[in-house]
């Protein structure tokens, strides 16, 4: 029976839509535009790796290793991005 | 008569009207051929519809020859307007656009569809495999390629050519700068080129992870196939970008939203900040498969095993992440700080040692070797040299600092002619000779191949040497002429006749192919340069099939150690083969892809959304399609097998 139980699919829905409330919050209570974002950010990228571990089953075929380099090389590469723009254009422009 | 009036070219000359005339006529002369010889069903079912991987690789070699000569003329061009001062051949405006089309042409239309074409003809052959992963989106991604080309290449007789740079930069490329529809065609054309190139991206990640033969792990994988395989990912990750770049810009300039201007909360910088985080990786795109083809080159014709193959391999890994961390090197005048400018310094310098250590290993492989120099031999070999006299001019331009005294001169413009020819030019002309006669079942002369490689080897040196110094004494790029008191006028004309040396290499390329066609011996073997890798395993020309069975790989070199090792590579007897069927519709969405690109292009909006439509139809069609492929009896295979022994 325990083998038939989706444990971790349940486990992984209640934290997804805990984590879609704490991303709502920010709509509703009073904050700062800075910490409003971090929030959002956070939850957001929390949000697209349990789908993709818990409901997209990343990590479960022979492939593991392959779609955990793509994923880890995507999310370098887009932060790297994102940061190296955010330096160029504003924090380090003159 | 107002419809027409967009039609009409802003800024004519005579050799505008003489090129429509030429394109009309040889259009003409196209179809009377195809007619006259009966040729329009072979065109159709052999080529068209076609998606073997080797055929689709061959209309890439062609189309990436003829983008060539375009792009060729397009720089003899501008040399001989520069040749001498205050020369009158060009104007400002008509200097714009050939530059403008010159790098545009020769970066995304001759190099990037050259490289294509190895890689389609080679990776699948390399690792063993009967076709590509999706051999349906190949056919898609050469015909999104080839008409994204071809509209780009109508622009100069038909509304007028995009004049904002290759780098096309807003303000100026913005509507309020540039008001042809020139910048249109290249945000568009490019487009739809680039959405072709990304899915080959895919399609081969996919094709190299999961299609290798048994016992192939990728740490067997042949050189050119680990070049291709990490060019690919860059391509996935760096196209992206482009692609919205290039969608906030046809955005901004047809239906006036606010990315890149500088009014109303837009940001004209950073359109260049994007350019550049897909346009640097593109120059690793382009360096890589043509490492991996030197790679092959060099331990086929030094008779070695590559030096460090696994040093090989993590040094492009390692590129293949810098090559994202270096974007802001081609915009250090900016504006940006001192620091942000010298953490890109850092990182370009950075990325610099993995790629020596890719020379050193060449190096190493040639060290007590036995070379046999062939003509890809001798582009290998001249590419050495050269190559890092680019390199070095690279390191010096990398250097923030002084990259103030080098930026915008004819310094740079040397300096990346200088990595791109030895580096990929040869290469792809390398790759060339090396698989021409595994592509067409004869070789090149040999003797015309190294004259061949020697003048371009030459007149490269020739042609750009000079812009270093005349960068140095301050000469501009992009600069449509210069006063005599300049001084610059003798170093030009030693460009241009660099120039004209470089235009007589190509046609004795050309020649070499017609000469070949004619005279060369049809009676060679599967294998004639007595290579090391699985392609060769195969007969020339290839079965449509590649392999009858299916190679048992042991070794990196398993070719080479079939021949010296006695590995058996085909073992078991034949069965019968899944083939993919050919089908029109990529080159039928290709087709709507062009006149929904020209539809946008001068916003005609209603035909847009024909075509728009149309696009979908496809797409649905190939949704509901129910396609198994078909089979190849034993007896077939037998047959063919007989037969291409037989003619050996």
């Amino acid at each position: 029976m325990k083998e038939l139980f989706p444990m971790k699919q349940i486990l992984g829905f209640v934290f997804s839509l805990l984590l879609t409330v704490i991303a709502l919050a920010v709509y509703f209570l009073d904050m700062s535009f800075s910490t409003g974002m971090t929030i959002l950010l956070a939850t957001a990228f929390i949000q697209a790796a349990v789908q993709l571990v818990v409901f997209m089953h990343a990590g479960e075929t022979k492939d593991k290793g392959a779609i955990y380099t793509n994923v880890y090389y995507g999310v370098f590469i887009a932060l790297a991005t994102v940061f190296g723009t955010l330096l160029t254009m504003i924090w380090g422009y003159n | 008569m107002d419809f027409f009036d967009r039609f009409a070219i802003p800024h004519p000359s005579l050799a505008i009207y003489a090129s429509m005339v030429a394109i009309v006529l040889t259009v003409i002369a196209i179809v009377v051929g195809l007619t006259y010889f009966k040729k329009w069903g072979y065109l159709w079912r052999e080529w068209l519809t076609t998606v073997d991987h080797k055929r689709i690789g061959i209309m890439y070699l062609i189309s990436a020859l003829l983008m060539l000569f375009r792009g060729g003329v397009d720089a003899l061009m501008m040399r001989a307007q520069l040749a001498v001062p205050e020369n009158t051949l060009l104007d400002a405006q008509h200097y714009n656009e050939v530059f403008t089309t010159h790098g545009v042409v020769m970066i995304l239309f001759m190099a990037m569809p050259f490289i294509m074409a190895l890689m389609n003809f080679v990776v699948p052959l390399q690792i063993g495999a009967r076709d590509v992963a999706f051999p349906r989106l190949n056919a898609l991604s050469f015909w999104l390629f080839f008409f994204g080309a071809m509209l780009f290449n109508i622009s100069f007789v038909v509304g007028g050519s995009p004049d904002a740079g290759w780098t096309s930069y807003f303000p100026l490329a913005g509507n309020e700068f540039s008001t042809s529809v020139g910048t249109n065609y290249y945000m568009i054309a490019i487009q739809i080129a680039g959405i072709g190139t990304l899915m080959t991206g895919i399609n081969f990640i996919t094709t190299i992870l999961k299609m290798r033969a048994p016992g192939m792990t990728l740490m067997k994988m042949p050189m050119f196939t680990w070049s291709s395989l990490i060019a690919n990912v860059i391509i996935v990750f760096a196209f992206p970008v482009l692609t919205v770049a290039l969608a906030m810009g046809t955005l901004d300039r047809l239906f006036g939203t606010h990315f890149f201007t500088t009014n109303n909360g837009g940001m004209d910088m950073l359109w260049a900040n994007l350019f550049w985080v897909w346009g640097h990786p593109e120059v690793y795109i382009l360096i890589l498969p043509a490492f991996g083809i030197y790679s092959e080159v060099i331990s086929t014709f030094a008779r070695r095993n590559l030096y460090g193959y696994k040093s090989m391999v993590a040094s492009m890994v390692i590129i293949s992440l810098l090559s994202f961390l270096v974007w802001v090197h081609h915009f250090f005048t900016m504006g940006q700080g001192a620091l942000t400018n010298s953490i890109f310094s850092i990182t370009t310098m950075a990325i610099a040692v993995p790629t020596g250590v890719k020379i050193f290993n060449w190096l190493f492989t040639l060290y007590k070797g036995k070379i046999e120099i062939t003509t890809p031999m001798l582009y290998a070999l001249l590419f050495i040299p050269l190559f890092t006299i680019g390199g070095v001019t690279g390191v010096m331009l990398g250097m923030s600092a002084a990259d103030y005294q080098y930026h915008n001169t004819m310094f740079l413009v040397a300096h990346f002619h200088m990595v791109i020819i030895p580096g990929v030019v040869f290469a792809m002309l390398a790759g060339l000779t090396y698989y021409w006669p595994k592509m067409f079942g004869f070789m090149l002369n040999e003797r015309i191949g190294k004259i061949t490689a020697w003048t371009i080897g030459i007149s490269t040196l020739v042609a750009f040497m000079p812009m270093f110094f005349t960068g140095l004494d301050g000469q501009a790029r992009r600069m449509y002429t210069y006063s005599e008191s300049t001084g610059f006028g003798p170093l030009n004309m030693v460009s241009f006749v660099g120039a004209i040396g470089l235009a007589i290499g190509f046609i004795l390329l050309v020649y070499n192919v017609y000469y070949s066609i004619r005279y060369a011996s049809r009676d060679i073997s599967a294998d004639p340069w007595d290579a090391r890798t699985l392609e060769w395993a195969t007969h020339s020309p290839v079965p449509e099939y590649n392999f009858a069975i299916v190679p048992h790989v042991k070794s990196e070199e398993a070719l080479w150690d079939a021949k010296k090792k006695r590995h058996i590579l085909f073992q078991g007897n034949y069965e019968k083969i899944h083939m993919p069927n050919n089908s029109g519709v990529p080159f039928i969405m290709g087709s709507i892809f062009f006149i929904w690109g020209f539809a946008l292009v001068f916003s005609l909006w209603p035909l847009a959304i024909i075509a728009t439509i149309g696009i979908l139809a496809c797409m649905a069609h190939r949704s509901m399609e129910i396609d198994h492929g078909r089979y190849i009896s034993v007896k077939e295979i037998e047959e063919t097998e007989t037969k291409l022994r037989g003619a050996k």
